[in-house]
């Protein structure tokens, strides 16, 4: 058998383990491999404009998909904008492979040109990491990657390729199956453990269901919904989880949290019985834990060991795939008799749905996202992060996994649009609508590019408040209005700047456009459209649970 | 809660970056290491690690699981709350001016110590043991003028049995 250099090997790696895209940025150190991607049949190379839009390409594409997104940048300067992406990967569990070119061997540890110990500084932040330093180890290295990041709960893994082995050869062989000793993540969950969960769940007075992200990273969410059904138990859905459960369904109570639905979190205040499934218990979903479902047995399914008993007491943990644990529980609940909790429940949704106030003739900006879900009840949607992420989070009904896309863990302003642009690759028939707030789109907005480039037919909806409103908010409640380094007025005209890029770009500034922007956008698919949305400045996000209050002291606005 | 000290046994992949990650794993969640050794096992390919460390019962269950969950680590073994040996050896280099000499031999006689370095000022003196021994025999030879002291830190193994 001839040899082959190692970049060719690590593309013909990549291609075995069912890779169709790679986002990325060029660079010296990583020179090999682009050349082997220029004409490497059956996967394809996407150029982003910054290598923390490609990070967050590859981690859009997973998230839509399901499967690992690949990114791929040079060394130094290069391997230093991936990591805001692969932070942000890794702190949602999205499997993703990013590969970093290396300086040669002998010069690591040199401080040579556009050296940076990717290893060290990338270490925090994934799941696992190889640097490799002979194109021998190449197959091997990519195969263990791709197993490690998809697997357990998932995480971007981190490949350093050292120039020198990216260019020698070696024989190409990709291993048939990957057995790592110190590596075998738990699937089953123990049988006795799931005994006794459901025998809580047939004791319980007020039990309710806690599904996040981790039900959709384990394909779950059906067997999530036939619990749910089977059992007659209400469900909250985390923001990581939206859609796992349909949100239009009548034990649905939406999402739980600091900007989550009234009706959850007094569930959780009152509940006797809290149901967790690949959820974590996550601050901005307990609130002050000494208050939080102070009354509540809990269970707690997880993959991940480290995240039972974390932040909360479990009195039955549960470690174990969410898909497999549920099908299993499945097998043995029926339904409970719940009737005055779901008289509650029902009352609490009644009573406090997800609400604002029309201000004078102003285009509030929760009304554009409910006119999105009017229109585009289907949609996929890409949340980048503040207000409006929340008004999207709360104001469109998700009803299948992976329809909403947001950077929830770490919070990354400027995720949306190339996370966007990775969702249309991975589901090129979907459409795929990117909610964006002024301040974050500027963030990434050079992604703009490679999405005229590719002709995607991306809907980017500027929830425009002039304001990075969520901090703005901030101060408007509790430092006295004093708008420190907030003020966005000096931002650009949008829909001019879309059109400098070339895209198709509207403004919308009055309440009665509304809807005919977002059906004409309907009409455009031969690229993206950009519609700037002018909005009420100084609209506030309510429900409001304020840092270190526990969730009963939800406000429900300002009167 | 109450803090306590616990000693974790962990194997290892012998490989580039694993005690970055071992110790990573502890400084990026603000808890102590009080002593940490490595050494290579009888197979070439696994390392040891004794880990010495003190927290309250869910900071210990955190390091226990954080630990499991390293892709490199192949066996983690809180060995507090298992039937164990501890040894840790200590160099102790103490001022032994030539009248002195005889008294701090006896010490070191009666500690099981050995002399394994002498010059014309010091005695470089080696003893093994647990932390209680160790402790009595740096306290009896500080009175002389300790020079430089040097400590292994903890290794530790189950008793009986195989891993
Ligand atoms: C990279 C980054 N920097 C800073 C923040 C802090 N932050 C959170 S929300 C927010 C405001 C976002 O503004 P915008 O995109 O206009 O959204 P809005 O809240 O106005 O809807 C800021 C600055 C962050 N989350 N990410
Ligand atoms: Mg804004």
């Amino acid at each position: 058998m001839a040899t082959t250099s190692g970049a060719n090997i690590l593309i013909e790696s990549l291609k075995h383990a069912g890779v169709e895209y790679i986002f990325g940025v060029n660079g010296g150190a990583a020179m090999p491999i682009f050349d082997a991607l220029y004409d490497a049949e059956g996967i394809s190379l996407i150029p982003m404009r910054h290598e923390q839009g490609a990070a967050h390409a590859a981690d859009g594409y997973a998230r839509a998909t399901g499967k690992v997104g690949v990114t791929l940048a040079t060394s130094g300067p290069g391997a230093t904008n991936l990591v805001t992406g692969i932070a942000t990967a890794f702190m949602d569990s999205i499997p993703m492979v990013a590969i970093t070119g290396q300086v040669y061997t002998h010069l690591i540890g040199n401080d040579a040109f556009q050296e940076s110990d990717v290893i060290g500084v990338t270490r925090p932040v994934c799941k696992h990491s190889y640097l490799i330093k002979s194109s021998d180890e190449v197959a091997d290295v990519v195969a263990s990657a791709m197993h490690i990041a998809s697997t357990g709960r998932p995480g971007p893994v981190v490949i350093d390729f050292a120039k020198d082995a990216q260019i020698h050869e070696s024989l190409f062989h990709y291993p048939e199956q990957v057995n790592i000793r110190s590596y075998k993540p738990k699937v089953d969950g123990h049988p006795r453990q799931i005994a006794k969960a459901v025998e809580l769940i047939h004791n319980a007075e007020r039990p309710m269901l806690y599904a996040g992200g981790g039900v959709v990273l384990s394909n779950g969410c059906e067997e999530l919904r036939e619990l749910a059904i089977k059992t007659g138990i209400p469900i909250t859905v985390t923001l990581m989880g939206l859609g796992a459960f349909p949100e239009t369904h009548p034990l649905s109570m939406q999402m739980p949290g600091m900007h989550g639905s009234c009706c959850a979190n007094y569930a959780f205040t009152d509940s006797d019985l809290v149901i967790a499934v690949g959820a974590r218990f996550d601050d901005r979903v307990t609130g002050n834990l000494d208050k939080f479902a102070p009354n509540a047995k809990k269970i707690h399914i997880d993959i991940d060991a480290s995240c039972i008993s974390k932040n909360v007491p479990v009195d039955v943990p549960i470690v174990g795939d969410a898909k497999r644990v549920l099908a299993e529980m499945n097998k043995l609940v029926h339904r409970v008799e719940i009737e005055p909790w779901m008289r509650q429940i029902d009352e609490w949704k009644e009573k406090y749905p997800f609400e604002y106030q029309q201000k004078g003739d102003k285009v509030m900006p929760q009304y554009v996202i409910e006119q999105i879900y009017d229109i585009y009840p289907d949609a996929t949607i890409v949340a980048d992060v503040g207000q409006h992420q929340m008004w999207a989070a709360q104001h469109f009904k998700y009803t299948e996994p992976r329809q909403f896309i947001n950077s929830g863990g770490l919070g990354t302003m400027g995720f949306s649009l190339p996370a966007a642009i990775g969702a249309q690759f991975g589901c090129p028939d979907k459409t795929i609508i990117n909610i964006n707030g002024d301040g974050s789109y500027i963030m990434t907005i050079q992604e703009l590019i490679p999405a005229i480039t590719y002709k995607l037919p991306l809907k980017i909806f500027i929830i425009n408040n002039m304001y990075l409103g969520m901090v703005r908010q901030w101060q408007e409640l509790f430092h006295n209005k004093r708008y420190a380094a907030v003020d966005y007025h000096d931002n650009p005209d949008f829909a001019l700047l879309a059109q400098a890029f070339g895209a198709t770009g509207l403004r919308v500034e009055r309440v009665e456009d509304v809807r005919p922007a977002l059906e004409k956008a309907k009409g455009v698919d031969d690229g993206p459209v950009v519609i700037d949305f002018i909005v009420d400045e100084e609209e506030n996000v309510f429900p409001m649970v304020p840092a270190g209050a526990g969730l009963g002291d939800v406000i429900r606005g300002l009167a | 809660m109450a803090e306590e000290r616990h000693i974790f046994s962990v194997f290892v992949e012998n490989r580039f970056g694993v005690l970055a990650r071992v110790s990573g794993l502890f400084s990026g969640r603000g808890y102590n290491i009080d002593s940490l050794n490595v050494g290579e096992t009888d197979d070439p390919q696994i390392s040891h690690m004794t880990i010495v460390t003190h927290g309250d019962a869910q900071i210990i269950e955190q390091i226990y699981k954080h630990l499991n969950k390293l892709i490199d680590v192949i066996k983690v073994t809180d060995l507090t709350t298992e039937n164990h040996v501890e040894r840790e050896l200590v160099l102790i280099k103490v001022h032994a001016e030539p009248q002195k000499r005889g008294e701090i031999l006896q010490i070191v006689e009666i500690f099981r110590g050995r002399t394994v370095d002498v010059n014309p000022t010091t005695l470089t003196i080696e003893v093994t043991g647990d932390e209680g021994k160790l402790r009595a025999a740096i306290d009896m030879l500080r009175p002389y003028g300790i020079r430089d002291l040097v400590r292994t830190g903890k290794i530790a193994t189950m008793r009986g049995g195989v891993r």
